[in-house]
């Protein structure tokens, strides 16, 4: 899907990146644990994450991640705003809680990093 | 490409400063122009291994060394040392401080990762000792 339907789905608000939502997003994972998010989010995922500090955006371009969504309208501070300006990474909130953030999407046909497909 | 060796301190307990030295790694890898998936892998144990000097060690430095055919990553700290080396590589295992666990971090996934991500380790500690540990990439 698009990162622009992400955006639509999540009623989501911009916080960097608007130039790229023509982006494809292939799966999506959430997390508020750093080092469970490192071994997921490859190129092309989306995470979302609850944990509104500058750790979150290093993980995020670090894991190698294609966007990032904070949940329950988190405001990133500007230091946030300016490293994931930096390297290129759409910051967006939603008003959603993370399992109503993450049904959604998965409602929309979005699927998650999972090695073994259940569903 | 010419051999280049950096080093970087890395300051305990300063959760807001944490993961610059591997987000400068990162962006220095990038410019050379590695191939994503090994910047991934190298920044991923920079990374994990820089947050654990911030969480547990005194403080500390990350040595990186970028050749054409490895890349080795030494980090040191002079912190309490790891008193059981096996029981720290199970996933899962922490005894990260709350403190730690509020900015994100103390999942047990630590050295499990750096383990996942990297074709060598090694890891030299001791209760009191402080630790050493060292990671190598095959380019």
């Amino acid at each position: 899907m698009k990162l622009s339907e992400v955006k639509d789905i999540l009623k989501a608000t911009i916080e960097t990146g608007g130039d790229k939502l023509d982006m494809e997003i292939r799966a999506g994972a959430g997390g508020d644990l750093m080092s469970d998010i490192l071994r997921g989010p490859k190129e092309g995922v989306l995470l979302l994450s609850g944990l509104n500090n500058i750790q979150s955006i290093r993980t995020a371009i670090i894991a190698g991640a294609s966007a990032l969504v904070l949940v329950r309208d988190k405001t990133p501070d500007e230091e946030m705003k300016n490293q994931a300006r930096e390297h290129g990474l759409p910051l967006f909130t939603t008003p959603f809680t993370m399992f109503t953030a993450c049904g959604r999407l998965f409602n929309a046909g979005l699927r998650g990093v999972d090695k073994k497909r259940t569903v | 490409m010419a051999h280049l060796t950096k080093t970087y301190p890395i300051k305990a307990r300063d959760y807001l400063k944490a993961g610059e030295v591997s987000m400068e790694i990162h962006g220095l890898m990038k410019k050379i122009g590695f191939d994503s998936d090994l910047i991934r892998r190298v920044s991923i144990c920079a990374y994990e291994a820089e947050m654990n000097v911030v969480m547990h060690g005194g403080d500390g430095v990350l040595n990186v060394e970028i050749g054409s055919e490895s890349i080795n990553l030494n980090v040191k700290d002079s912190g309490p040392g790891i008193e059981d080396i096996g029981l720290a590589m199970q996933e899962g295992f922490s005894t990260a401080t709350e403190e730690a666990r509020q900015m994100g971090f103390g999942a047990g996934m630590g050295l499990p990762n750096i383990k996942k991500n990297s074709d060598r380790l090694e890891i030299i500690s001791d209760k009191g000792m402080g630790t050493e540990v060292r990671v190598g990439f095959t380019v």
